[in-house]
Formats: structure tokens, C-alpha cells, sequence
């Protein structure tokens, strides 16, 4: 080994060890290495962070009610994440279509995951599903412009990862082929998520029928142009040829179950019929190993990387492209953020400065604005007032003016009262002086005065 | 001849009553007529694409019911149906005739609007009645007006485990008003045993809450008896059914059924499905209780409507002056 160094780079007898190293570097080719430096040790440096850190990844299942995708998602990751407490959305039935999601953190041999399962009850179930899928592609956008947002933030120091990283669609077992919708669904939602068909509930079929089925449902999709996820080439021999194997299987016919049995003296998830019970994990049953070996097993990080070089990006160019393309007429809907990009010739500094003086422009225009309103209707509320004190005042003489009348109609009467008190006075006196009178003329009788 | 003619009890036994009239022998006269005649019966499969309502019509005709039919020709894989197709078979067993028709209609439910998918149904069974009523009002009216109505409608509910879908509650409502309506589960092998049983119950909820009226309707049983019988069959409603029409080799016996690589299932077993069970209440029990049903409840409101809107003049024409009894 060292010969070959040495009789291909002539610097090696001159220089360090190490920078003879970082030269072979540099040129880019292969090279073997005297000794030992140490930068094999990079994997585990990646491995142990990330451990440390943890991993996400989002899952989305669509498919019609009742074709066992809450059954296939507690098969796949051996928990319960739809129990008798919190029964899977299926079992209660929607009116429109819901996007809901579920959380779980879930722990094996010291790494952790955080799984997303986004659940979309109600596809496909009304008479009329047209435009079913419309609340899908809008959540998918949602999360793609909430990792735009923060990315384009100047703080980036958290960068949650919520996009959807994978889409598990459900095909009803029908033995005939694809149905228009879901065709259509497929047809729009390839190029936002890597689409993973499946054959739901595939203890249904046999398994000649599962075969002719299958090549039905993959002319379909090629005669349709749908681009479903791919397997990504791969250059190890043995890996290729797994990689063939999984292809020829597609679409996966999977079986779920949420209830282990007894086969053989062992317990196994399956599900148990009068003629016999079909096993989930059972490799001559369904496909169920094989999807989970892919998409949990070696392809998690392939999936994630697909959706964040191909799908996001193909988001964030259509995005961003619709936004500059509108220039100066954008309505003020759009979010600041999304408009810090590049057209071609500005840089990105320059378009920065301009749209921080339009923003600056803007306020200040709306800020005129609202004081020119601010004052209009403090004057309009001045004018009120006046208006109504006036009539207070109105109302204030009238009401005195009510009281004057009243009074003097009082004075008056208590006039005549003394008047009539006056009189009667008198009166009383005059009937005082008669009874007087006639009481001495009693006692004058009384005296003797008899005759 | 003279025991013959006593068993057919036109001489009486010596030592016999001799009040004996012999008016028990029409049920024997009758049985000679309806010899002669033969039977007609019609049943329509409806249902979701890719149920496997046409597998279903070939179990039909595969199974011990029609032993000696004509052989229906081997299919590898029976395609899309695209139109109503009819297919009628003349059955006979111990001298009795029977033609039994089973019309398999296309699936509905494909498109993504799925509104009005049942017009085409609907107006099919409509046409059915039309033709048979064009027929009566004739003046020179046919011996025996070929009955070419359907005398009851199979629907298919596809086996999610959860409860009706409103698309099958809409076409059942619809349609229960003018056809007797026999629900069943399609693919029924889908299901587990407990599935089964909560599905089932799901759905007969539904059905009572939606107000759909099965066959056998509660409103038309006659007496005790009947009632004992349907409220049995009501019971068991909706038949799990599973159609095959491949054979295979179980235990020394070719049977009908579907082979998977965990079992093969028995379509006649009645342990595994309940097909036998519905082909026995369509074809052996409950035949002539489906024609009556039809012929006096639902053809008559079709005729009654039929009359009313046609035209002014014969508001004049009472309901009930049914002249022609139709069997």
C-alpha cells in the first residue's frame, strides 16, 4: 500500500504524513493511507448525534373508511396508537374531509423516533367526492410553507420538521383495477409526496388474483403517468437485487391486524378465520414485511431525503417564482417572508433593501391613513356632542319653564286657600260671637231670669 | 286405478266417512297446473364494482340448485361488467319447472360524483313494470303475460366492518320502494367471525334508523307462523356471502370454493358463509312469497302511479277494481 502512495505522488518522502493526506484529499481520488487517521470514525460521530437528537418522521395514510389503515399503522409500529379509549377515526363517520394528527414518541434500543401519523377520515366516503382531496394537498402545503417560513427566518435555530414525509395510499381490494378517484388523487398529490400505493385488506384476494391485480393497478399507473416513490439505485449487487424483488411487488398487498393468534406455539399478529388464519408477518400471506422493512427499516432516511430535495424544492420554486412574478401588484395576503428571493440580476441583499423601504412606504401610507380617519371621527364625535348638549340645554329651559308654570299655578292656589282660610276665620268668629250669645242668654234663663 | 283414485281421494275408503266432500283435492289439481306452467323467478344483483356480484351469479348456477343447467362456459377471470346483461336457465327438479333469471348489472359507485348512479337501476326495474303493464291494458290481452319483472334485488355492501356507507343508504332507500331488497355482504371473506357479527349489527342499526324495509318486511307477514320464520330470517340479515365459481378438491370432494395460501374456503359451508342460506331463502323457502310481494304491493303502487299521472280521464278508474289476478 505504501509503495503505491509513494510511486504515485512523489511529494510523500518530502512532506508530513498528515498533509500528504489532506493533498490525496484534495485531489479526490482514491487513495489508501499509510496509517491510521482517524476520520473513519466520522459515521459514529454522525450516528451518536443523532441519536442525541432524536429523528422525525411523518407519515400520511389515505384511503377509504374501512380498508384497515388504523389496523396497518398499530401493525407497523407494534403500538396501539388507535385503542379502545381513542377509537381510530374510522369509527365515527364524517361529514367532509378532516386532516387530524397524532403524535407519538416512540424508543428502541436508545433511539428515539417522533412519529407523525397524519389521518385523513372521511376520503372518499360521500356520494360526491369531488374535490376530496383538496383538504390533503392544502394541509401538505401548509406544512411545506411553515418549513418555508422557517427557513427563511433570520433565527433559525429550531427547525422543526414537520412536512410530510411519505404517503401511504390504501386501494380497495376490488380485483378489477384503479378507481377514477384514485387516479385523480394520485394524479395530483406525485409531485408533492412520494406515494406509496398499497392493496389494502389483501387476505381477500387469491393469489392469482393478487398478481393479475397487481399488474393492472401498475399499467394503470404507467398509462396514467403517475410517479409513485421509486427505490433509489443502488450500487451493491446484493442490494440491487432486493431492490428488484421489492419492484416486482409493487403495488404491496398488505394484511393488518391488531390481534395476535396462535400458530405453531407461537403468537404471532394475524387474523383468525374458520379455514384457517393468515398471518401478517408471514412472508407467502402478504407483502406487510416487506413494506415495513422499506419504509422503516432502510428507506426512512431515503424517503426524507426525497421529500425535502425533490418535493420541497419543487414547492419552494413554484412558490416563490408565482410571487416575483407578480411584482409590485401583490396583494397584501402574501406573507413578507416569502418575497426574499432572487429574480435573475438582483441580489438578494438589494431586493431585501428595496422591499424593506416598500414595507417602510406602506406603513407609513396606512399609518397616514388611519390618522386621517382618526380625525374624521373624532370630529364626527365632537359634532355629537355638541348636537347633544344643545338639546340637553333645550330641554333643560323647557323643563324649568314647566316648573315656573307650576309654581305660580301653586301660588295661586295656596292664595286662594289662604283667602278661603280667611273667610272661614271670619265665619268661625261670627258663629263663635252668636254661640256666645246664646249661651249667656241660656245662663241669663237659667239665673232665674225666668218669667 | 281404483287405489290411485282413492289416494287422490275421488272414491272414498270402504267403511269411510261419507261426508266426505273431496275439496282438499284442489291443492292436488293445483300442483298438476303449476306443473304444466312452471315458475319464473327474477333476481337482480346490485352493487359496487368489484364485489364480485357476477362471481356470485355464476355460484348461483354452479351450485346444487341447478344441477343439471347448462353448463355455463369456463372463464379464466370474469371481466368488467359494463351493461345490464341477463341470464336466464331453465331448472328442472322432480318434474318441476323452473326458469330462473339473474340479471347482473354493471357497478355503480365508480365515479368520484357518484349522484343519480342509481337512475339507471332504477329505471330498468321501472321499464320491467312498464312492459308487464303495457301488456295488461291491452285489449287482446296474452294467455300468460311473460313476467319479466324483478322479483328481487340482491345488494351487495362492501365489507369495511364499520357500518353503511350514505351512498348505500341512499340507493337501499331508493330502491326498497320498489323492489324487494335483500341485503348481503359481499367478500365476506374479509371478515373474521367477531368482525362479522358487530357488522352485521351495525347494519341492521343502520337500516332501522335509515327506515329501509328488507325483505322479509315486517308490515307483510301473515300470521304467527310467517312471523316466527322471518323474524328468524331477520335475524341472520345481511347474508355473509362468498362466490366462487372455481373448484377444488377438499377432503376426496370437488366443492366450490376460493384457495388462498392459508386455507381454502368452502363457499357451501355453511360454516364459513352463509351463501346457502341465502340461495335457500331466495329459491327454496321463500320463492312465491317474494312473486306475491312483488306482484300485489310493489307492481300495483307502480300501477297506481303509473294510472294517476297518465291521464285525467281515468282518475274515473277506482284503485281497487283489480280485475286480473295476477300470480
Amino acid at each position: 500500500m505504501t509503495d503505491q502512495m509513494m510511486s504515485h505522488c512523489p511529494l510523500t518522502p518530502h512532506l508530513g504524513l498528515d498533509v500528504a493526506a489532506s493533498l490525496l484529499l484534495a485531489v479526490a481520488q482514491q487513495k489508501n493511507l499509510e496509517g491510521y487517521v482517524g476520520f473513519a470514525d466520522l459515521p459514529n460521530q454522525v450516528y451518536r448525534k443523532s441519536v442525541k437528537r432524536g429523528f422525525e418522521f411523518t407519515l400520511m395514510v389515505v384511503g377509504e373508511s374501512g380498508l384497515g389503515k388504523s389496523t396497518l399503522i398499530n401493525s407497523l409500529f407494534l403500538t396501539d396508537l388507535y385503542s379502545s379509549e381513542y377509537p381510530g377515526p374510522s369509527h365515527r363517520i364524517k361529514q367532509t374531509v378532516q386532516v387530524e394528527q397524532s403524535k407519538v414518541l416512540i424508543k428502541e434500543g436508545g433511539v428515539q423516533l417522533l412519529l407523525t401519523i397524519v389521518d385523513t377520515p372521511g376520503f372518499g366516503d360521500a356520494v360526491d367526492n369531488s374535490n376530496c382531496w383538496q383538504p390533503v394537498i392544502d394541509h401538505i402545503d401548509s406544512k411545506f410553507e411553515d418549513y418555508l417560513n422557517a427557513e427563511s427566518r433570520v433565527n433559525r435555530r429550531q427547525m422543526p420538521d414537520s412536512r410530510v414525509h411519505s404517503c401511504l395510499y390504501f386501494i380497495a381490494p376490488s380485483g378489477h383495477g384503479l378507481k377514477p378517484l384514485d387516479i385523480e388523487f394520485m394524479k395530483r398529490l406525485h409531485e408533492k409526496v412520494n406515494i406509496i400505493p398499497l392493496i389494502a385488506k389483501a387476505d381477500t384476494l387469491t393469489p392469482e388474483e393478487c398478481q393479475q391485480f397487481k399488474k393492472q393497478i401498475m399499467r394503470e399507473i404507467q398509462e396514467h403517468k403517475i410517479k409513485i416513490y421509486e427505490f433509489p439505485e443502488v450500487h451493491d449487487e446484493e442490494e440491487s437485487k432486493l431492490a428488484k424483488k421489492i419492484k416486482d411487488r409493487l403495488p404491496l398487498a398488505v394484511v393488518g391486524s391488531n390481534t395476535s393468534v396462535e400458530v405453531n406455539g407461537k403468537r404471532v399478529r394475524g387474523r383468525q378465520y374458520p379455514w384457517g388464519i393468515a398471518e401478517v408477518e408471514n412472508g407467502e400471506h402478504c407483502d406487510f414485511t416487506i413494506l415495513r422493512d422499506m419504509l422503516i427499516r432502510t428507506h426512512m432516511q431515503d424517503l426524507k431525503d426525497v421529500t425535502n430535495n425533490v418535493h420541497y424544492e419543487n414547492y419552494r420554486s413554484r412558490k416563490l417564482a408565482a410571487v416575483t412574478y407578480n411584482g409590485v401588484e401583490n396583494d397584501k395576503n402574501k406573507s413578507q417572508l416569502t418575497k426574499l428571493d432572487t429574480v435573475e440580476g438582483i441580489s438578494p441583499l438589494a431586493q431585501m433593501e428595496e422591499e424593506r423601504r416598500e414595507h417602510v412606504a406602506k406603513m407609513k401610507k396606512m399609518e397616514m391613513e388611519m390618522e386621517q380617519v382618526f380625525e374624521m371621527k373624532v370630529k364626527e364625535k365632537i359634532q355629537k356632542l355638541k348636537d347633544s348638549e344643545a338639546e340637553l340645554q333645550r330641554r333643560h329651559e323647557q323643563m324649568k319653564k314647566n316648573l315656573e308654570a307650576q309654581h305660580k299655578e301653586l301660588e295661586e292656589k295656596r292664595r286662594q286657600l289662604e283667602e278661603d282660610k280667611a273667610n272661614w276665620e271670619t265665619q268661625r268668629q261670627l258663629e263663635q260671637q252668636k254661640l256666645d250669645a246664646t249661651r249667656t242668654l241660656e245662663k241669663n234663663k237659667k239665673k232665674g231670669k225666668i218669667f | 286405478n281404483v287405489r290411485v283414485a282413492r289416494e287422490v281421494g275421488l272414491f272414498p275408503a270402504p267403511g269411510a266417512d261419507f261426508s266426505y266432500v273431496g275439496i282438499d283435492a284442489i291443492l292436488e289439481q293445483m300442483r298438476r297446473k303449476a306443473l304444466k306452467k312452471g315458475f319464473e323467478l327474477n333476481i337482480m344483483v346490485v352493487g359496487q364494482s368489484g364485489l364480485g356480484k357476477s362471481t356470485l351469479m355464476n355460484t348461483l348456477f354452479k351450485s346444487k340448485v341447478s344441477r343439471r343447467s347448462t353448463q355455463a362456459p369456463p372463464e379464466e377471470r370474469i371481466p368488467k361488467t359494463i351493461e345490464i346483461k341477463s341470464v336466464s336457465h331453465d331448472i328442472e327438479e322432480k318434474g318441476v319447472r323452473m326458469k330462473l333469471t339473474v340479471i347482473d348489472t354493471p357497478g355503480f359507485g365508480d365515479q368520484i360524483n357518484n349522484k343519480n348512479c342509481w337512475m339507471p337501476i332504477m329505471k330498468f326495474i321501472n321499464d320491467q313494470y312498464e312492459l308487464y303493464l303495457q301488456e295488461e291494458i291491452n285489449i287482446n290481452r296474452k294467455r300468460r303475460i311473460p313476467d319479466s319483472r324483478v322479483h328481487c334485488c340482491v345488494y351487495f355492501i362492501p365489507p369495511t366492518g364499520h357500518c353503511l356507507r350514505p351512498l348505500d343508504v341512499e340507493f337501499m332507500q331508493r330502491l326498497s320502494k320498489v323492489v324487494n331488497i335483500v341485503p348481503v355482504i359481499a367478500k365476506a371473506d374479509t371478515l373474521t367471525l367477531e368482525e362479522r357479527d358487530f357488522f352485521k349489527q351495525k347494519i341492521r342499526e343502520d337500516l332501522r334508523a335509515h327506515g329501509i324495509d328488507v325483505y322479509p318486511q315486517k308490515e307483510f307477514d301473515e300470521d304467527a307462523e310467517d312471523r316466527a320464520t322471518n323474524e328468524r330470517i331477520r335475524e341472520m340479515i345481511p347474508f355473509a356471502v362468498v362466490g366462487s365459481d372455481q373448484e377444488y378438491q377438499v377432503n376426496g370432494r370437488r366443492l366450490l370454493g376460493r384457495k388462498t395460501k392459508w386455507g381454502t374456503i368452502e363457499v357451501e359451508n355453511t360454516a364459513h358463509c352463509e351463501f346457502a342460506f341465502l340461495r335457500d331463502l331466495l329459491i327454496r323457502t321463500h320463492m312465491q312469497n317474494i312473486k306475491d310481494i312483488t306482484s300485489s304491493i310493489h307492481y300495483e303502487g307502480y300501477r297506481v302511479r303509473r294510472l294517476n299521472e297518465s291521464n285525467a280521464q281515468s282518475n274515473g278508474i277506482a284503485e281497487h277494481d283489480v280485475s286480473a289476478s295476477e300470480i
